[in-house]
């Protein structure tokens, strides 16, 4: 036991933690995404886990074919785009449920993915042979550049979500029968709304790719729990440090800090030497308890097993 | 201003809960026409207004609003010719959206929705002007979240919504009814202001046959999807509310059961 502690080194971790940053804030761009569906559309929208690796693909394809990373990223968001759409048509035009037809979207770009990485399971790209918007090799110069594309983001989902179409698309989200009165088109909104969510997710998996020097097929798998995660720490972060001031632009933003705190706990759980597959567990195991939190509280202010005990006279019913 | 032909619409067709709840409904409105629409529980009410709104197709017949034949036209796509308020106060309005928000939507209504401000500043100093009509201290708490209102502040805030573009009809689903009965006629006064200031045609169902009498120009009563009475101008004026439980019973005598009727 003394030796396993002997072994953890504080100055070891610390120096860990700026590359748990910058893929925090790569995958802040994933999570803002995922709010959209999750929080502003009320949709648990699963086709992410197959978009986040259809960006990876694309990008590093297109990266190795010689192209130059931005409009690469560009094309691999285009192809998230896409892919939203299938998901939304699936769901309004042919009614099938919001989470199933992410699922088949999802499954369904699997093989797709295979195929734009010429039906190989993982791709490399070296960032020696190819100029890289950001890369793990040099972490401070990917911390600047991935932070830079999340305040472009994070401008641009504010500013949207504040014109009268991004408020049409939020009022969809709450309350389609008032929406569909005030003259919205609510399919078209809910479309439109897993278009962008998954574009911003591939050019989030696009990043990762070249961050980690490679694409893997595998790559978005569970992406789906990370970005809840990121969403739902960053809510209750932000609601408890900011209480009512939390304003819209915050809770983006504390979307970001979600993802660079889960990536932080990542980083202990390897510097503790546990088996980074257990992180899966942990990451359920999180968002379910955050997920749980506010259904329970409610229901402790609202439970018959508390009306009960206060009620006069109360005895067990045997 | 609203031009309804033979409307039949039957639900759940060929199971074993079919119900045929409009058939063969024609009704005609001029301008500024205040209708109440009376009736009991499955007269055929509620599934008029919806037919009127568009909320699904209807099987045959044809809608007219405003010269407009609307009858093909799915219910966002009718929105601008149409105001509605609906019985549930959580069904009007978006809950975690502030007022000014909501009336913002209100106010594009019919219109193409861009890329332009949600809300521009020009529009709050306006809504303040037109919350202070409904008289409930909406005016200065535009920021707020509607989900903080009480159900009453709410149905008045979705009737301005509702009036906010001038529709060509105004659909009141009851709107009342899930209100404590002091709310109830303030709304309902409230009603009855927008509806005059703005001369619009109105269809308004209501439970309270007092209510039915005192308010608007017309009046009409359904019973197993048709419009079995329709009185206008003085003899409306001249109806009491056992005129209307009579007419009631001449039409339904096995069911004149029916409590909320007994009760008004």
């Amino acid at each position: 036991m003394a030796e396993y502690f002997a072994s953890l080194s504080a100055v070891d971790l610390v120096g860990r933690l700026p590359a748990a940053a910058a893929q925090g804030l790569v995958w802040g761009i994933m999570a803002l995404g995922v709010y959209i569906t999750f929080r502003l559309l009320d949709i648990a929208d699963l086709s992410v886990d197959g978009t986040f690796s259809t960006g990876a693909a694309v990008t590093v394809m297109l990266i190795v074919a010689g192209w130059n990373p931005w409009p690469a990223m560009l094309v691999a968001f285009i192809a998230g785009l896409a892919a939203g759409c299938v998901t939304g048509l699936l769901h309004t035009r042919l009614g099938i449920p919001a989470i199933l037809a992410g699922i088949l979207t999802q499954y369904g770009l699997y093989s797709i993915n295979l195929v734009i990485m010429k039906m190989k399971a993982n791709q490399a790209v070296n960032v020696d042979k190819y100029g890289l918007a950001i890369t793990g090799r040099n972490v401070p110069v990917s911390i600047v550049v991935s932070l830079l594309i999340v305040i472009a983001v994070l401008i641009i989902m504010y500013w949207f979500f504040g014109t009268e179409m991004g408020s049409a698309l939020r009022a969809t989200g709450c309350n389609q029968e008032m929406s569909k009165a005030q003259g919205i088109n609510v399919s078209a909104m809910k479309v439109l709304g897993l278009a962008v969510s998954n574009g911003m997710v591939s050019l989030s998996g696009g990043l990762f790719a070249q961050y980690s020097g490679f694409a893997d097929v595998n790559s978005g798998r569970g992406s789906i729990v990370i970005g809840l995660a990121a969403v739902i720490i960053g809510e209750v972060l932000g609601e408890a440090i900011l209480g009512k001031k939390l304003n819209f632009f915050g809770r983006l933003a504390f979307v970001v800090v979600g993802a660079i705190i889960y990536y932080f706990v990542y980083t202990i759980v390897l510097w503790l030497k546990l088996d980074s597959n257990l992180m899966k567990l942990f990451t359920a195991i999180i968002v379910a308890i955050f997920l749980a939190v506010p259904y329970l509280r409610g229901q402790s202010k609202n439970s018959f097993l508390r009306a009960g005990k206060n009620s006069l006279g109360s005895r067990e019913v045997k | 201003m609203l031009d309804i032909k033979d409307v039949h619409k039957t639900f759940n067709l060929g199971t074993v809960n079919q119900k045929t709840a409009l058939c063969g409904v024609s009704l005609v409105l001029e301008e500024g026409d205040f209708v109440t629409v009376i009736g009991g529980n499955g007269a055929g009410k509620s599934t008029l207004l919806n037919a009127i709104a568009g909320v699904w197709p209807v099987d045959s017949g044809t809608i007219t609003i405003d010269g407009i034949n609307v009858t093909g036209l799915p219910d966002f796509k009718r929105a601008p010719l149409v105001g509605r308020v609906f019985q549930d106060p959580m069904t009007g309005t978006a809950a975690t959206m502030q007022i000014d928000e909501n009336l913002a939507l209100a106010r594009r209504r019919g219109k193409k929705r861009g890329l332009r401000w949600g809300v521009t500043k020009a529009e709050r100093d306006e809504y303040r002007e037109k919350l202070k009509i409904l008289n409930l201290g909406l005016e200065n708490r535009l920021t707020q979240k509607v989900g903080l209102l009480s159900g009453g502040q709410r149905q008045a805030l979705t009737l301005l919504m509702a009036t906010m573009q001038k529709p060509k009809i105004l659909l009141l689903d009851e709107h009342t009814a899930a209100l404590d009965p002091k709310t109830a006629e303030k709304v309902l006064a409230a009603t009855e202001r927008v509806v005059n200031e703005g001369h619009l045609t109105t269809l308004m169902i209501t439970h309270n046959m007092r209510d039915a009498i005192t308010h608007g120009n017309r009046l009409i009563m359904m019973h197993e999807g048709n419009i079995i009475y329709d009185v206008k101008g003085e003899e409306k004026k001249k109806l009491q509310v056992s005129d209307l439980l009579q007419k009631f019973n001449e039409v339904a005598k096995e069911e004149f059961s029916n409590d909320r009727m007994m009760l008004s």
